[in-house]
């Protein structure tokens, strides 16, 4: 994905003045691979980091490598960053020494400069790249600079722009005749425009302001933005909506085997087959469910766009530009190549948001209004209702136990719709069908009837496969179309409700056995690195809490049985209110060579904190008109008041690859707080979230 | 309105008189942002539920998303730009700095802002007391630890 297609130094390094430029298709989103990269650079080149700069980036600037997804940019940008610098490095040692004399291990590479035999004159790395053809394949073998004693904590690249309020995001974006612009969105997803009242939409054209109609595809724009907003409203108003409606059954009991698609999972991969049968009389079983849930973004997704006649750019906080940029050319018509995509920051986006979709409604206002820049932003209440959101999962395990209560066999089904809904090119128009406004365009595409994911650790299936040692599995994915909502990739994919069901069962084993929680993993765990981890946590947490309806849980994930290993532990309280308070939390982590400690440490805190939301606040809700988690109060999330006191462990592995971590926590932290709600009650909740209301229910029941 | 009756609206943002053309009933976050280019104050809801468009009015924390514009006339108003003209704005940027209290960046203005309100009413805050201040404050990235020790470290440098 990243050398292949890009084997050329000059693919990911440069220099501009005295300043080391590096490329890359990754963006940043907050998760800090733009330190990363230049940590990467730093060591392999010595070059201070205030020389360094991540260049913008842009389709037929950039490197494609694809999505920024997965935690996988360390492992794929990261690692073409360092191999194009080590050749860089020595390509730049050879020039040296051819012109200006001595052999090339004569010359030393301090701070970015190249010092030679007899001289005290460093030679500059950026001048001496500026004349060099770096059109030279990145050697593989390249030799790097050793790891480093102590891993680094670089400053986070943008920080003292954020802080001081100079940070530009799409949102601040400002050209000279821009037009904001918002969208009027029917009341669901199946209603259409039947029309507009001619009297409002006189009123407003009066005004001077825009609109924009394809079909059931309604905009309005206008110099101002509060304008705007105010006009929106009332174009509202003056707009008959007919059809539509949502299915309000009960989509748990749609999530069936008898309803999907069924795959069955090998080494982590799925593969059309005969299912085998479901193992009888198994000694414990059980289902754990995942309503569909938001990404939720503060920033409501919004993008800048301007078509000139023949040339289309868009600025968006895009995950992918490349596909998105092929998505949009074929929704219009275009030539890809007229298509410019450049990213800016949005806010933390957690996966597939709006930001695509909102992309190409800017693009369609921009055709519609040639010449003028339009900035188009999503309403909080559009973000919330239209987002395509993860989707609503369930997992049914089962497992056979020998004498000491170990697994002898163990069997486990995820049953979802589909993450697969970002917009790239594929069969039957995927990529136009997977973007939201063509749905409503006079001229509709999509929506794509979705796709089984085949890849290894994709999809529903990531994390299905347990990471434990089990004489004999069975692994089932399956698939459920027709769900009422549109779905796409969040944050984890399956790991999470995967992670969740699995440490919740192990937990369920181990005392079903009367065998402590962490030894029972340990019993089940080959991989002295995970053992380590789970040592480090076990001798972290210390004593347990004690007190009534107070309780600890741990958890033990590795994410996608390849990336970062994490265990967490949880400490939490229940108030008589039914209300779970974390009083405190330890994530041990292991992600191989640590390239940049403080970044890694945010994404474990971040990861446990998200998780920890979904695991006691988050839940889509809707009823036959439509969605009805519109904003913040009736889609709540985690806030500060119930933020416990976090110690994240690292566990540097210098001499290991370094692996993705930023997906790696939210698994395990909600099976540590699924674990810790079973210890401080004595009820095993298996439906997230843990809500006030789910736990009194939960109560009467027992 | 025609032009008539307009009324000038005079705000005082970060120790600058400015006379107004958007109409007073304008919320103040898109008289900042879209009028004066004051881009830093953040629109996260418009709905005052998540805390990305505070900004200080006579030293306290308030959300400017519904609030209007003329409601400010008199008040002394600070945003996140102007932040750095006192000496705990500064202390409060620096410990953010320090404490790396921030990943995608979207709600930290709002939060710089909080911070400082709350420190100049409360210096040194306790840890609930700092949570309690901060909830109104949405972070989606999960921030929270890192702004917890930059309230420790702005308050413990007084």
């Amino acid at each position: 994905m990243s050398l292949g297609p890009h084997p050329l130094v000059g693919h990911w390094l440069g220099a501009e003045g005295d300043v080391l430029v590096v490329r890359t298709g990754k963006v940043d989103i907050g998760q800090r691979i733009s330190t990363a990269l230049m940590q990467i650079a730093h060591e392999e080149l010595t070059q201070p980091l205030e020389c360094i700069r991540v260049a913008p980036v842009a389709t037929g600037e950039c490197p494609d490598e694809g999505i920024t997804s997965g935690s996988n940019s360390v492992e794929q940008s990261g690692r073409a960053v360092r191999l194009a610098a080590a050749t860089l490095r020595r390509m730049a040692t050879a020039e040296a020494a051819r012109r200006l004399g001595g052999e090339p291990p004569d010359w030393r590479l301090e701070d970015g400069a190249l010092t030679g035999p007899g001289s005290n004159r460093p030679v500059p790395l950026t001048g001496l790249i500026a004349d060099m053809d770096l059109g030279v394949p990145v050697d593989l073998d390249a030799p790097l600079a050793g790891p480093r004693a102590r891993p680094a904590r670089p400053p986070m690249a943008g920080l003292r722009d954020i802080v001081t309020g100079r940070y530009r995001f799409v949102h601040d974006l400002d050209a000279p005749g821009m037009l904001h612009a918002r969208v009027v969105r029917p009341p669901n997803a199946r209603a259409r425009l039947a029309g507009v009242d001619a009297a409002v939409a006189a009123r407003l054209r009066a005004e001077g302001l825009r609109i924009v109609r394809d079909g059931s595809f309604l905009a309005v724009a206008g110099a101002r933005e509060w304008d705007v907003v105010k006009a929106a409203g009332r174009l509202f108003a003056g707009c008959a909506w007919q059809g539509g409606g949502l299915p309000e059954d009960d989509v748990f009991a749609r999530l069936t085997p008898a309803n999907a698609e069924r795959l069955i999972v090998e080494d982590g991969t799925p593969r059309a087959a005969p299912v085998p049968p479901a193992p009888d009389a198994p000694a414990h079983a059980a289902r754990y469910e995942r309503p569909f849930t938001m990404h939720a973004a503060l920033a409501p997704s919004a993008a800048l766009a301007t078509w000139d006649g023949a040339r289309l750019d868009i600025v968006t906080h895009s995950q992918g530009i490349y596909p998105l940029r092929q998505s949009i050319a074929d929704s219009l018509g275009l030539d890809p190549r007229a298509v410019c995509l450049t990213h800016a920051p949005g806010s933390g986006c957690y996966g597939h948001n709006g930001a695509d979709d909102a992309a190409f409604e800017a693009a369609l206002l921009a055709m519609a209004l040639p010449g003028a820049p339009v900035l188009l932003k999503w309403s909080r209440e559009d973000e919330h209702a239209w987002e395509p959101y993860g989707t609503a999962m369930a997992v049914e395990l089962a497992a056979a136990t020998g004498p000491a209560g170990e697994i002898t066999a163990y069997s486990a089904e995820a049953i979802a719709g589909t993450f697969r809904g970002r917009p790239r090119p594929g069969k039957g128009r995927a990529g136009p069908a997977k973007l939201l406004a063509n749905r409503f365009r006079a001229d509709p595409v999509g929506p794509a009837r979705p796709e089984p994911n085949l890849n290894r650790q994709g999809g529903m299936h990531r994390n299905l496969d347990p990471v434990y040692r089990l004489p004999e599995v069975r692994l089932v994915k399956n698939l459920v179309a027709d769900l009422p909502h549109r779905t796409s990739a969040l944050r984890c994919l399956g790991a999470a409700a995967n992670v969740f069901a699995l440490e919740s069962f192990m937990d369920e084993l181990a005392a079903i056995a009367g065998r402590d929680a962490l030894d029972y993993r340990r019993a089940h765990l080959g991989d002295a690195r995970a053992l380590a981890v789970l040592d480090r946590l076990g001798a972290a947490l210390g004593a347990a809490p004690s007190g009534a309806m107070a309780g600890r849980g741990v958890a033990y994930a590795q994410y996608k049985n390849a990336m970062a290993r994490v265990g967490v532990g949880v400490d939490l309280h229940v108030t008589d209110l039914s209300e779970v308070r974390l009083d405190r939390a330890v994530i041990v982590a292991d992600a191989g060579r640590v390239i940049d400690l403080g970044g890694l440490e945010a994404q474990l805190e971040g990861g446990f904190l998200q998780g920890a939301s979904w695991a006691l606040c988050e839940a889509v809700t809707w009823d036959r008109d439509g969605i009805t988690s519109r904003d913040w109060d009736s889609y709540p999330v985690l806030r500060f008041d119930n933020v416990p006191e976090i110690e994240v462990i690292v566990l540097d592995r210098p001499g290991d690859a370094s692996v993705g971590a930023g997906e790696a926590a939210p698994g395990p932290a909600l099976g540590a707080i699924a674990n810790a709600v079973c210890a401080a009650t004595g009820l095993r909740l298996r439906r997230l979230p843990f809500t006030p209301d789910a736990i009194s229910r939960a109560a009467l029941r027992a | 309105m025609g032009a008539g009756d307009a009324v000038t609206l005079r705000l005082r943002i970060n120790g600058r008189d400015h006379t107004v053309a958007s109409p007073p009933d304008t919320p103040l976050v898109y008289v900042l942002r879209d009028e004066l280019g004051l881009k830093g104050t953040k629109l996260g809801c418009g709905l005052e539920q998540c805390g990305a468009c505070a900004v200080l009015a006579d030293g306290e924390a308030v959300l400017s998303c519904i609030a209007e514009a003329g409601a400010f006339a008199g008040r002394e108003i600070v945003t996140v730009e102007g932040l750095a003209e006192t000496a705990t704005g500064r202390r409060v940027q620096a410990a953010f700095v320090r404490a790396s209290a921030a990943q995608c960046g979207y709600c930290t203005a709002g939060l710089v802002v909080a911070v400082t309100g709350l420190l100049r009413k409360t210096p040194n805050p306790d840890r609930d007391t700092a949570k309690a201040a901060l909830t109104p404050h949405i972070c989606r990235c999960g921030s929270h630890p890192r702004v917890l020790r930059a309230v420790g470290i702005a308050s413990a440098a007084r």
